[in-house]
């Protein structure tokens, strides 16, 4: 047991806990709204947007998930750099748009902004089940981020002793958000960012100059993992397998709930837009944690054998805090361990609430009772943002791992298939609302099968013409799901000539 | 196309429409996409091959892209 490092751990944890309680009231709003409970009342600037959307998609699981990748596969890892350059384009053009429609409208959730655009509610159901379902397992591994660290801590026992700290954390985490809602995760990112940039800066300047530079470190990389594998004849290889799964991931990236709730939560168009230059401040320290895997191969920490149990309980997910362990005095591995865990907390929080938002205004509200008060409404999502989490908690509790994670793969893969309604849908009433929840059904349908047929890794290996194309199920899928809308929509419009497409937003809603 | 669907088109010409300066967004991607550019282990910086830094170096880039095009585009 490491004494120092918990003791630290359990303070900082215990001060964001009080942050996250005493949040309620930062620039109070009348928490019994759901879009103050749920989006903080739109009231977040630049600066808490850029911690916010920081905190939301570089996750605990992000820091623990990308090095372990880098040590396990080598520079295919290193896919998350193209990944978070391409999003920020996105979020620039596209996301701005639909900030801009959310905030005339009143918009919570994507549920809400295709309900309004395409006036089906069919559609909006199918992009918040969608969006529902990806979340959950997203939850469990932000969990599962938080169960590293306390095993890394030394923190072992059996049965209900081993689960007891995460079981507290997630208590506190549940009874804040319940509390305060989206002003919690906002307030916490704040402190979570500065230990984890400040954990980032140390070790990657330290850690290499112990290992005698970075020269060294990358001479003691194994050649198959320094590059990616140049393809042989008749297959696109290694290639197209990195790009489409950086363009994939980015694609998907602010469609998932949590992502929308941390945009549509800023106060203003220019905080979105200001944002997109300057998050990638947080993609540059994913590049250097990424390197975090070779590190550890070059100190050979994975043959040392004070690891190996660890190692063997996380397998490639112990890369990370074993070389924390390894290269630094207790008091620092408290704050590093402590900057992963509340850097699960955050995005678990966000996560939960925008559950619980869709949940609310699009299947309660849609189908259940059409005419909840204010505080019923805010009642609601409180209670759904508990269920989501008991939900995560007992999944990473009573269910193998790998089943998360499996599951949070798919869930980039449905997640993607909501892209025609909502992010095209923020520029184009073009589609047949019929059309989309066909091409939406044939998305999800075929990249369910190719997942499956793919033993359920990322990547398909598409057969065209005599010539390989592996890539990620998810670009396939969705280019697919566009086809269909794009065929569908001039014979569904024919059926039904002479009926106005409800709308009702207008083009000069997406602007300014 | 109804009456309302054109109205949008024409009134979305006038605001917010396309930007050569977007060009530089397509310039990043197509960088990105493109493996074989940066899938060498030379020229290395201080030991760093060059795939990796230089798509870490296209990290700080598509943040100028950006910032130039809130600045040029937008303002």
């Amino acid at each position: 047991m490491n004494w120092i490092a918990l003791g630290i751990f359990v303070l900082l944890f215990g001060l964001i806990s009080w942050m996250g309680f005493a949040a309620a009231h930062w620039r109070k709003g009348d928490l019994d709204q759901l879009h103050e409970w749920g989006l903080g009342g739109r009231r977040f600037g630049t600066l808490v947007t850029w911690f916010l959307v920081g905190g939301d998609i570089y996750t605990a699981y992000t820091f623990i998930a990308v090095p372990a990748l880098a040590y396990g596969a080598g520079a295919v890892a290193f896919f998350a750099v193209p990944y978070t350059i391409m999003i920020y384009p996105l979020l620039f053009l596209a996301f701005r748009r639909l900030w801009h429609v959310c905030a005339k409208h009143g918009y919570i959730t994507a549920g809400d902004f295709v309900r309004g655009r395409f006036g089906n509610r069919w559609l909006a159901l199918a992009v918040t089940i969608t969006g529902i379902v990806a979340t959950m397992p997203y939850i469990a591994l932000q969990l599962l981020g938080i169960q590293v660290v306390i095993g890394a801590l030394g923190i072992s026992g059996t049965g209900f002793a081993a689960d007891l700290p995460l079981i507290i954390a997630f208590v506190v985490l549940a009874a804040f958000t319940y509390s305060s809602g989206l002003r919690a995760p906002a307030s916490i990112a704040i402190v979570k960012d500065i230990l984890i940039y400040f954990t980032a800066l140390v070790a990657v300047i330290v850690i290499p100059a112990e290992l005698g530079g970075f020269g060294k470190i990358f001479a003691a990389i194994p050649a198959q993992k320094l590059l990616l594998a140049v393809p042989g004849p008749h297959t696109t290889g290694a290639y197209s397998a990195y790009a489409t799964l950086a363009l994939g991931s980015a694609l998907a990236l602010f469609l998932y709930p949590h992502s929308l709730t941390g945009i549509l939560s800023a106060s203003s168009g220019h905080a979105i837009r200001r944002n997109a230059a300057m998050l990638p401040g947080y993609s540059f320290m994913l590049g250097l944690l990424a390197l975090f895997g070779f590190f550890v191969i070059a100190a050979g920490i994975d043959k040392l054998p004070e690891y190996a149990e660890g190692f063997k309980q996380f397998g490639n997910n112990f890369a990370v805090p074993a070389l924390l362990l390894h290269s630094f005095p207790s008091w620092f591995v408290g704050i590093a361990f402590a900057a992963i865990g509340i850097g699960a907390l955050v995005p678990a929080a966000i996560m939960s609430i925008a559950a619980a938002n869709l949940y609310t205004r699009n299947i309660h509200r849609e189908f259940i009772n059409k005419n909840p008060t204010d505080k019923q409404e805010a009642r609601m999502a409180k209670l759904v943002s508990l269920i989501v989490k008991a939900g995560a908690l007992v999944f990473i509790l009573f269910v193998p791992t790998q089943y998360a994670i499996q599951l949070q793969l798919l869930g980039g893969i449905w997640i993607i298939q909501t892209l025609p309604p909502v992010m095209l849908g923020a520029y184009t009433r073009w589609f047949n609302d019929w059309a989309l929840l066909a091409g939406w059904a044939a998305g999800t349908f075929a990249g369910t099968a190719m997942a499956i047929a793919a033993k359920l890794t990322p990547t398909y290996p598409l057969l065209v013409g005599g010539h390989t194309f592996p890539g990620y199920t998810a670009v396939y899928t969705v280019i697919l799901n566009l086809g269909v809308a794009i065929l569908l929509t001039p014979v569904f419009n024919s059926m039904s000539a002479g009926r106005v497409p409800a709308d009702e937003t207008v083009a000069a809603d997406y602007q300014a | 196309m109804s009456g309302a669907q054109r109205k949008m088109s024409g009134s979305q010409k006038k605001r917010g429409g396309w930007s050569w300066w977007y060009l530089l967004f397509v310039l990043q991607f197509a960088v990105m996409l493109w493996p074989p550019i940066y899938n060498r282990a030379e020229p290395s910086v201080m030991g760093v091959p060059f795939f990796y830094w230089f798509q870490l170096s296209w990290v700080l880039i598509g943040a100028v892209f950006t910032a130039v095009v809130y600045f040029a585009a937008d303002e």
